[in-house]
């Protein structure tokens, strides 16, 4: 009883051999099983999320949030599903038709697609490929191709703003985030993704805060949210790239941010708090489903959390932060971590983990040095107007850009 | 080992199929009724002036360029960290080396003034 997954693949396993059916296709009938399991559970907790966002939300504000339907108001999500199923669908006329069908689909498929490599217990998990760090990076990658074929492909000019928007600072945050997830790599030595749950005994956030640090920031910056939300900033470019999408179209979207964001939490809690870790797994394995989903809601609330506590930052600010802060520190983080583990892998554990974590607090403070430094230089420049030198007004479409100072030499 | 792969192939098939039918039940239980005014852009409450396809700044680019750099050489340090153990202090001083070179690209991207957003 101790893990019923597996109970049942057996289970059809000998119903299938008894049915006759070859080998082959017994595995490939269990695997497509197994997809559809694993896709349909994802999107039934996609549902449910809605429902754990308004009321998060609501929470925040001060608010109650969806109360009506049912108890707790837990019928909402799947009214509004319903709702959402009898919207008319609208084209707008001069888009193009194909790739504007294509890319709510992109954004919600492979968000489901990045779970197949999710260990969600020490032996339920889709698939333990030993690459799958490399997985992640490629098919989470996908899903900024699907918003710039949004944005593209809606024609509408605040839409295609949106989209480079987003495709600027996803690309950017991009390089941090695949450095943070280099150095639990590095600490496990291996790219299995269960394998690197599998050998945290101390779990890597103690060992690599500043590699934690860095992933929660760059994947706050990969789902597109408050403070990093410039590319569906409503006040300025209305709803990004997905202005022209109504109905279900826009509700694929919606799902695919919100299950994005589960899944990014989820990766934060596989990484760097121990995933399936927790008490009494090693017996009854099923509790690690559990556990996993404990770590990965508390992810999914710290993200919503800082969503709903920062104002959004511009654009200048936020290609600053990610390239003169966050990539150097990434890298520096890297350099540390390689050469410390090297030098302490034959000392005990104990010292190997005070040594790693000493020298992440240090590094860590040393940031936070630099970034006040910055802040005071910036408050000082703006306060400050005249110092601020105007090189060239450029002209473009029509619009004067503003002008920035260049006299800003000596900061991160 | 091949099955951990059948299960990727096979998700890479079935989870669009999840979507695509999400769109194809609107087809079904929706209203349709399209007009030329409905299926017009919209533009916060003004008429749409001139062509959407325009070309657009070219600093997107350069970020995209200074991301691509990075991100190829990011994908070499992937097995430098998978063959850790087996490493010498020397390949790890090493790796560190290549590491430093990506920061010098940096630094002078930065220098350069590619990092300013204007």
């Amino acid at each position: 009883m101790s893990d019923p997954v597996n109970l049942i693949a057996n289970w059809l396993k000998t119903v299938l051999i008894n049915w006759g059916v070859s080998p082959t296709w017994i595995t490939v009938i269990l695997s497509a099983i197994g997809v559809v399991v694993l896709a349909s559970v994802v999107l039934v907790l996609d549902i449910f999320l809605v429902w754990v966002e308004r009321k998060v939300v609501a929470r925040f504000q001060d608010r109650l949030g969806p109360n009506r339907l049912g108890p707790f108001g837990l019928f909402q999500p799947i009214a509004d599903v319903i709702k959402l199923l009898l919207k008319e669908d609208i084209t707008p006329d001069k888009a193009d038709k194909f790739l504007y069908n294509l890319s709510p689909v992109i954004a919600l498929a492979t968000v489901i697609m990045l779970w197949a490599v999710v260990p969600l217990a020490p032996t339920i998990f889709g698939s333990d490929i030993n690459v799958g760090v490399l997985y992640i990076i490629a098919v989470g990658s996908i899903s900024t191709l699907g918003i710039l074929i949004a944005g593209w492909a809606s024609n509408n000019k605040f839409a295609l703003v949106g989209a480079f928007r987003t495709v600027a600072q996803m690309v950017s945050y991009e390089v941090p985030m695949v450095i943070s997830i280099l150095i639990p790599v590095i600490l496990s030595r291996s790219m299995g993704i269960n394998t690197i749950v599998h050998s945290q005994t101390v779990w890597y956030i103690v060992l690599a805060p500043v590699a934690a640090i860095i992933f929660l920031i760059s994947s706050q910056a990969e789902l597109g949210r408050a403070p990093f939300d410039i590319s569906e900033a409503e006040s300025e470019i209305v709803a990004g790239f997905h202005i022209e999408y109504t109905g279900m179209k826009f509700g694929l979207f919606y799902a695919g941010e919100l299950l994005h964001a589960l899944t990014l939490g989820g990766f934060f809690a596989t990484f760097f708090l121990g995933g399936w870790r927790g008490w009494g797994v090693e017996t009854y394995p099923i509790l690690g489903i559990f556990y996993f989903f404990v770590k990965a809601f508390f992810m999914y609330w710290v993200i919503m959390w800082i969503k709903y506590s920062f104002p959004r930052v511009r654009i200048d600010q936020m290609l600053n932060l990610n390239w003169k802060f966050l990539t150097p520190l990434a890298l520096a983080a890297l350099i540390i971590t390689a050469l410390l583990d090297k030098l302490f892998q034959n000392a005990s554990y104990s010292v190997y983990v005070l040594v790693m974590f000493l020298s992440n607090v240090i590094l860590l403070y040393i940031a936070y040095l630099v970034v006040g430094s910055y802040a005071r230089a910036e408050r000082k420049r703006v306060a400050d107007p005249e110092k601020i030198r105007v090189n060239f007004p450029i002209k473009s479409s029509g619009s004067t850009i503003e002008p920035r100072s260049t006299s800003e030499g000596a900061h991160v | 080992m091949l099955n951990d792969w059948l299960y990727i192939g096979l998700i890479l098939i079935i989870a669009p199929i999840f979507p695509i039918m999400a769109l194809i039940i609107p087809r079904i239980l929706a209203p349709h009724k399209p007009s030329s005014l409905k299926s017009e852009t919209y533009e916060c409450g003004v008429k749409t002036v001139g062509e959407t396809w325009v070309q657009f700044k070219v600093q997107y680019y350069n970020f995209a360029l200074i991301f691509l750099i990075f991100d190829v050489e990011i994908v070499f340090l992937f097995p430098w960290a998978i063959a850790y153990h087996q490493l010498p202090l020397f390949a790890v001083i090493e790796g560190i080396l290549f590491i430093l070179i990506l920061v010098a690209g940096l630094i002078y991207a930065w220098r350069k003034g590619f990092l300013e957003w204007f």
